[in-house]
């Protein structure tokens, strides 16, 4: 069998801009800084790229953005923000059909209306939408479900909560830099949809980020230290927010797409330094520890505790302060996965947030509300 | 305030939603493999053949899970109330409100379909508590 095409690229950039709850500055700008920011971060300039995946929530697409370089002729990712436009470029690079490709994403000015939710947090169905569905209310069906089966505790999902938040308040680029969070101050906030109180939630904000990946005879070439793809894969079960969030049908979902990632690379949940699990909500750090096989199942509640997943614990979790604390830019924050774990393995994450001695970092993207789970192994060594 | 949004019946759901205006849970059943498929499908979910059928649930069931939502999507929505996923007996799942004091609600109450008329064309199915505490007989 030919070697994993993975193997063969690397992240050589890797960039947020300004991130906050208001930024008053148009998206374009924001993607602009994103895309320049990135290719900066990699030691090169947009005439480098001949791959690019760009776009913003409200106003450009890949193939508009695309223009910007001056109409020659580029690969153009069509898949979705995040992890997907990781591995989609990943593979145009190791087949041969680009070398560099910029990937960017940015929002602002898209939620004004503080009377409802944030939009992308209130997608429309016609079986959901009518019972006052919205993403919270996905992810508590799941989480609900699971703590009458294994007994997880509110104050389980209050210990993710406030350790992820405590990670942001020392990190000076998170929106909530600054604003430390006991377990008792998460129990004590008001609550949105049962077992998720207000600071167990993702909070809301603006921002871009960019990512630049190339292939390894071009890393060779370039003033940084390249992170390298050991493995991905996607786990998704079709739609989001139409189809009841069942947990025996979805509670497993990214077991797969991680065993599969693992196997890429002959590494096991073992090697794993640092985890970049997406946390749109307290429960879902649990649930994914469990998926993964980093605890048995119904074991994720207890895995939680004494610090096992803060920096400088056993499996420190979204390190730069995640969803809950550093932000939630609508798309931006499923790119500021792997760029977190990149960041983490480049060593450019704040002293008291860094990983000391990290080797592999995990990142993923999605939950089982949401019925999918994407994931990609990193690694400072060349699997 | 605006308006609390309405389901839009599309080509594949109208059974459904027609069902719903006249009072009765309508859901597709598979001709070959007698598995039901919900939300509506163009084939079975479970064998993928497309012989599928419309069949009307007796709309009795248990809550398998639960939220009490105390921060509405939209302002239309009064809070706080409860969505919940019910298992019905024949073996589908499906998302609804349940009318019901939360202090009242567990996983395994028993439930059974009502109907509330919201426009002339749309009726949202809801859960109340079932009177009986154990299923009826066959």
């Amino acid at each position: 069998m030919p070697a994993n095409p993975l193997h063969g690229v690397a992240i050589v950039g890797a960039y947020n801009t300004k991130q906050g709850r208001r930024l008053d500055v148009p998206e374009t700008d924001l993607l602009l800084d994103a895309m320049r920011g990135a290719v900066r971060s990699a030691g090169l300039t947009l005439a480098d790229v001949d791959g690019i995946h760009c776009s913003s929530s409200t106003r450009w697409r890949p193939r508009e953005t695309a223009m910007w370089l001056g109409g020659r002729p580029l690969w153009t990712g069509t898949g979705d923000v995040g992890i997907p436009a990781v591995l989609e470029a990943a593979l145009a690079i190791a087949s041969g059909q680009c070398h560099t490709v910029l990937i960017a994403t940015a929002q602002a000015g898209e939620y004004v209306n503080r009377e409802e939710t944030a939009p992308w947090t209130r997608p429309s169905h016609e079986f959901t939408e009518c019972f006052g569905l919205f993403t919270a209310a996905e992810f508590a069906l799941i989480a609900r479900r699971h703590m009458h089966l294994y007994g997880t505790r509110a104050e389980d999902l209050a210990e993710v909560a406030a350790t992820i938040r405590n990670h942001g308040a020392q990190n000076p680029d998170a929106v909530m830099y600054g604003r430390h969070v006991t377990r008792a101050d998460v129990l004590a906030s008001r609550p949105i949809a049962e077992p998720f109180r207000l600071l167990d939630c993702a909070l809301t904000s603006e921002g871009g980020a960019g990512l630049v990946l190339t292939s390894a005879e071009r890393a060779r070439d370039l003033p940084v230290r390249p992170i390298w793809l050991l493995g991905g894969a996607l786990d998704r079960c079709g739609m989001s927010y139409v189809t009841p969030p069942t947990w025996d049908r979805y509670g497993d979902v990214g077991a797969r797409a991680a065993r599969l990632a693992f196997g890429q690379c002959g590494l096991t949940r073992r090697d794993v330094d640092v985890a970049e699990l997406y946390d749109p909500f307290s429960f879902e750090v649990i649930r994914q520890l469990e998926a993964f096989g980093f605890c048995a199942r119904g074991e994720g509640g207890a895995f939680v505790r004494d610090g096992r997943i803060a920096v400088g614990g056993e499996l420190p979790v979204a390190t730069n302060g995640g969803l809950l604390s550093f932000s939630h830019a609508g798309l931006a924050q499923l790119l500021q996965k792997p760029i977190a774990a990149a960041q983490q393995l480049r060593e450019e994450l704040p002293a008291a947030l860094t990983v000391r001695g990290a080797e592999v970092a995990i990142a993923t993207n999605g939950g089982a509300g949401a019925l999918f789970c994407d994931v990609l192994l990193l690694g400072k060594e060349r699997a | 305030m605006s308006e609390r949004p309405l389901p839009r019946p599309t080509e594949l759901s109208r059974p459904h939603w027609d069902g719903c205006r006249a009072g009765v849970l309508r859901v597709q059943r598979c001709r070959s493999c007698r598995s039901y498929t919900f939300i509506p499908q163009p084939l079975c979910t479970t064998c993928h053949t497309g012989d599928l059928e419309w069949t009307t649930s007796r709309g009795e069931g248990a809550v398998y899970s639960f939220t009490v939502v105390h921060r509405a999507p939209h302002p239309s929505f009064a809070t706080p109330y409860v969505v919940a996923i019910v298992a019905l007996d024949e073996g589908f799942e499906m998302l609804a409100n349940v009318a019901c004091d939360p202090s009242e609600l567990a996983i395994g109450m028993r439930v059974r379909v009502a109907f509330r008329a919201l426009s002339s064309e749309i009726s949202l199915p809801y859960f109340v508590q079932a009177r009986s505490e154990s299923p009826p007989a066959a």
